[in-house]
């Protein structure tokens, strides 16, 4: 292994032995120094993941988490230095995880909080006044193509996530969502979630696809619920914003 | 269903649904709501991050609050009391799940 692999391996991994080639100022091996830079690597990607997954962390307790968290980042160390994105991998790891498999909701729960920090990190763009849809012939709405927010994510969940989030988010108004699809949304400066009814995340996959609205609709789905949840949380873009 | 019926089909939901916009858009206001915050989840009279906020000791005490959209404070679901008494938020602070002493 390079001198750089034995650095970068032990440094998450406690049980590794320290790399041989390191010396402080003295001459003498860095042992005690590799040790403190160590431990704050693992505490600084702990902390990064906790600021991301607050309701996780909740969920489980913060002993848990953090030894979770060690557990990730071992699997999946930082790519990129920038910590904002760090851990977008997590919710797939959670389900894979053993340890809680019998927490099924968990990975949900992790998926909506992933949504929140993407849709938060999303580019800023005007969104859509509905309105404007109001006066169009009904041959002109069915060819119409609308532009999903760019930051706009639905989720499907099997179990009530959207409603164990909001008891742990201070969100009691969501505290009875039942399972199902989950609308997150940015039209302004404040993330929005939502319940969104079944077919909205079709619906939105195949306008961005280009279909057109008369196209997008998929069977079975309830148009004026889905019409009235999109409208209703900003989920569609200015036309001509250069963001889109 | 014809081509044309399809399309007058579409109208009718997206006017639907903007019905209902139009109606959501005034109710993105807020209002204080006693009695459903869990413990240690209330806002404070001075605002976030103030000392009060998050001091809540039982859970929906009656004299703590938290922001909810307008209109739905009465209707949020919570477990009834101890009595059976159906328990419900307030718009005003309340005297039920005070902390004891």
């Amino acid at each position: 292994m390079s001198g750089q692999g034995a650095f970068a391996g032990a440094l998450l991994t406690p049980e590794a032995p320290r790399p041989a080639h390191l010396s402080d100022p003295s001459g003498t091996r860095a042992t005690r120094r590799f040790d403190v830079y160590r431990n704050n690597v693992t505490v600084a990607l702990t902390e990064a993941l906790a600021a991301a997954f607050p309701v996780v962390q909740r969920l489980v307790g913060e002993a848990y988490f953090a030894a979770m968290a060690r557990e990730f980042a071992q699997a999946h160390p930082p790519r990129s230095p920038v910590m904002a994105t760090y851990g977008a991998d997590l919710p797939d790891w959670i389900e894979r995880f053993p340890p809680l498999a019998a927490l099924p909701y968990m990975p949900e729960v992790a998926r909506i909080e992933q949504a929140r920090r993407e849709a938060s990190q999303a580019a800023d763009a005007a969104p859509l006044d509905p309105r404007a849809l109001a006066g169009l012939p009904p041959e002109a709405l069915a060819a119409a193509h609308l532009h999903p927010h760019p930051a706009v994510r639905v989720l499907r969940s099997h179990h009530p996530a959207l409603a164990i989030w909001g008891r742990n988010a201070d969100r009691p108004d969501l505290a009875q969502s039942p399972p199902g699809e989950v609308l997150v949304t940015r039209p302004g400066l404040a993330v929005k979630i939502c319940a969104a009814p079944t077919g909205t995340a079709k619906t939105l996959q195949a306008l961005a696809q280009g279909a057109s609205l008369g196209a997008a609709l998929p069977a079975g789905a309830d148009p004026s619920a889905i019409f009235a949840c999109l409208f209703g949380a900003g989920a569609f873009a200015q036309p001509g914003d250069p963001e889109t | 269903m014809t081509i044309h019926s399809k399309h007058l089909a579409l109208a009718g939901a997206v006017a639907a649904g903007l019905a209902q916009f139009a109606g959501a858009a005034h109710a993105q206001e807020q209002e204080k709501c006693y009695g459903v915050a869990m413990a240690g989840e209330n806002g404070c009279a001075a605002g976030p991050g103030t000392t009060c906020a998050g001091t809540a000791s039982v859970d929906y005490q009656g004299n703590a609050w938290t922001l909810v959209p307008a209109g739905t404070c009465a209707e949020i679901d919570l477990p009834a009391m101890a009595d059976g008494a159906p328990r419900m938020g307030s718009l005003e602070p309340l005297m039920r799940d005070l902390p004891k002493g």
